[in-house]
């Protein structure tokens, strides 16, 4: 019976600090109107330098086909290659193309790594399609394989990246509040003063614990109706799987982040200790999940980390459901170790809160 | 002189008995770097392939053998139906599947990838890289040439990006907390009636955060020197001359914030919200400006570490001369000529 009044106490402190409710609402909707325009790895308007040596019909078509693909912006042709350089050196270009007897060398701006490397890719692209097949049949073989290879692509045919960034923006969402918020209560209270009136109180600290920790569940599962709601509206995009998953993945994720916000809210004594402390590890569960970048690129030692990395789990599993339609048996295996983690971090949250100090 | 040395000594003491913010203050750029260094990286490797083929012919055979000996692709199951590869992929079993047809020896048909597409530019890299791999290209009347980079190693796009975000998160964030600290606990009224100067005293306080951003970005350039592999191509001179007026930038902004806020929750808040994530999202640190819609890229015009981190990457990877970076430099002497103008106009109104 206590816990209701304790989480009623907590609401009541929510709803009258001027700048909570404005966050709750206000910034959900920001990031989900905004950072699906932002979070855009999509490698287009990429600026080419053509430096045509030939001068034949041939290569004439080519830039005419390079300046009509929506991929790429013609910036100009330049007498030599050394000249298109200046330009890739004061960033007015991305790739040089070079034609010279026939033979053609692409020459790009790989700083981004990414940007560098998809941009010759889909320039190669068009430029090997329109080699005209040799009489003499040297590339015959490997040409004729090539032109019979094809490429499906499963799940999100538009290539569109917001398809596959709005889950993680899901994620991040649920970790900014749930994590944040719990992060900044009890040593908010501490910093008051007013936790030591709790402490004398015989409240349990169990129901303590829990009564700081459910209003941000009921918080992170109202972003999240939030989240789905506005992707519809805005992207149409919608969830392919079942929504019930979503939200058990949800509850699981709410969990982990109010429990660690509050394990360190309990060993910290200043809010900016508290911030600092969680603000390092948030980035590094966010940037080793596997949200932004494939886990297993990663150098093995980063790899073994993702074991126990809860939003890699996450990421997985909202993926499977949400993108790909997967049901509960292809996440059996994510749902499982993150309610593990979960639940050690909750009881770890518990544990680290000591009345007496 | 001596006052103001002894209020910097004491502005260094609150930070250095500070330990555990001392602790993330030095250990968040190590990670960072090892981080963004090793981990974040968008190379094709392990990628997870079935093969689905009906029967093992020679052809079929060597492809696959092919594939196997490639380091980016490890097959993982050989099935008989596409249905099979596709369950396997839509549970997160495997990232590509090979389809190859039943007459793929006789050249008549082909074979068919299907990719895991939820990540768009990474399944563009796994086909076209298996592409590569299958079709087998010894002869090629087209050569690529990857500039800077040749290994496409996401450190050389990151370490230019960390140092735009740590010198802003710990100039602007720190210094603000700090001078907003003395508000809320009262102090600051002890030291306005010290016998120096209001300005002296918050010039003494900004001090010991530049000198600390000087350790941190000699600590990060050694790092991207010694630890990744990352090349100054650069002159060292004009690369520490830029972080000089970046970090005034980020002070300066710093000082504002603490103009605005009156308590530490709403300074960290601010300098969260209104610093740190634009940094990250709209600066062109991992997500590219050019990507964007207009609007969006028109408001990443105003963020500063925007053209800070355009500078470094020419100046410290592409290791172009100063001429080539003049106006990246202009417009951030102009920002922090406003910016400190601003912040120390609105200082002295406070403090009438």
């Amino acid at each position: 019976m206590t816990l209701k009044y304790l989480i009623q106490k907590e609401f009541l402190q929510i709803r009258r600090n001027s700048f909570m409710p404005k966050i709750i609402f206000i910034f959900p909707i920001m990031v989900m109107c905004v950072m699906p325009w932002v979070m855009n790895q999509e490698v287009k308007n990429i600026r080419v330098d053509v430096v045509d040596m030939d001068r034949t019909t041939q290569s004439q078509q080519l830039v005419h086909q390079v300046e009509a693909s929506n991929y790429f912006i013609f910036n100009g042709q330049k007498a030599t290659y050394h000249e298109a350089m200046k330009d890739i050196e004061t960033s007015k270009a991305d790739i040089i193309l070079e034609i010279r007897d026939g033979k053609y060398l692409i020459a790009a701006n790989a700083v981004n790594g990414t940007k560098g490397s998809i941009g010759s890719a889909y320039l190669s692209q068009i430029v090997s399609s329109r080699q005209p097949a040799r009489p003499n049949g040297t590339l015959s073989s490997e040409r004729t394989l090539n032109s019979k290879l094809s490429t499906l692509n499963l799940y999100n045919k538009g290539q569109n990246y917001k398809v596959f960034m709005i889950p993680a923006l899901m994620g991040i969402l649920m970790m900014m509040l749930c994590g944040f918020l719990p992060a900044l209560n009890i040593v908010g209270e501490k910093e008051k003063g007013t936790i030591e009136q709790i402490n004398v109180t015989p409240v349990s600290k169990w129901s303590f614990i829990l009564a700081k920790l459910i209003p941000y569940w009921i918080i992170g599962l109202l972003v999240l109706t939030v989240c789905l709601v506005l992707s519809w509206l805005v992207y149409g995009i919608t969830c392919q799987g079942q929504l019930v998953l979503v939200y058990l993945l949800a509850i699981l994720l709410a969990l982990f982040f109010s429990s660690f916000g509050l394990i360190v809210s309990n060993y910290s004594d200043t809010m900016q200790q508290a911030m600092l402390v969680m603000w390092f590890f948030v980035v590094c569960l966010m940037l080793l999940s596997g949200l932004f970048t494939p886990v297993r690129s990663m150098p093995d030692w980063a790899y073994m980390t993702t074991y126990i990395n809860p939003m890699h789990y996450f990421a997985d599993a909202i993926r499977t459901v949400f993108v790909r339609g997967g049901n509960f048996q292809s996440i059996a295996h994510q749902v499982f170790a993150l309610f593990c983690i979960a639940s050690v971090m909750a009881v770890w949250a518990v544990q680290s809160y000591k009345k007496n100090n | 002189m001596k006052q103001f040395i002894s209020f910097v000594i004491k502005e260094a003491k609150h930070i250095l008995r500070d330990k555990r913010t001392m602790l993330i203050l030095f250990g968040m750029p190590i990670v960072m770097m090892l981080l963004f260094g090793f981990a974040i990286t968008n190379d094709v490797r392990n990628v997870r392939t079935v093969v689905v083929t009906s029967q093992m012919d020679y052809q079929t055979q060597q492809a696959v053998e092919r594939l196997a000996a490639s380091e980016y692709f490890t097959i993982v199951k050989t099935v008989n139906t596409p249905k099979d590869a596709e369950w396997m992929i839509r549970s997160q079993k495997a990232d590509l599947s090979i389809i190859f047809a039943k007459d793929f020896a006789s050249k008549k048909s082909g074979a068919q990838f299907i990719v895991d597409g939820s990540d768009p530019n990474m399944a563009q890299q796994w086909t076209t890289y298996a592409q590569q791999v299958v079709a087998n290209p010894n002869v090629s009347l087209i050569s690529q040439k990857l500039l800077y980079n040749p290994r496409m190693k996401s450190a050389y796009n990151f370490v230019p990006a960390i140092m735009g975000m740590l010198l802003l998160l710990i100039c602007a964030m720190m210094t603000s907390v700090s001078i907003v600290k003395e508000k809320e606990r009262g102090t600051m009224e002890v030291l306005l009636v010290s016998p120096i100067k209001p300005l002296m005293i918050i010039v003494a306080k900004v001090v010991p955060y530049l000198l600390l951003a000087l350790v941190i970005l000699a600590v990060i350039l050694l790092m991207s020197a010694t630890v990744l592999d990352v090349p100054l191509q650069g002159g060292l001179g004009w690369i520490i001359v830029v972080s000089l007026i970046y970090i005034l930038l980020a002070l300066s902004l710093g000082l504002l914030i603490s103009n605005i806020a009156q308590t530490q929750f709403v300074a960290l808040l601010v300098s969260a919200m209104v610093l740190l994530l634009p940094t990250v999202m709209l600066s062109g640190m991992l997500f590219p400006v050019e990507s964007m819609p207009t609007i969006l890229q028109c408001i990443s015009a105003v963020i500063p570490p925007r053209y800070y981190i355009q500078a470094m990457r020419k100046l410290m990877i592409m290791g172009v001369g100063i001429q080539d970076v003049w106006k990246e430099v202009v417009i951030l002497v102009g920002m922090t000529a406003m910016l400190l103008s601003i912040s120390l106009k609105k200082f002295n109104k406070r403090l009438e």
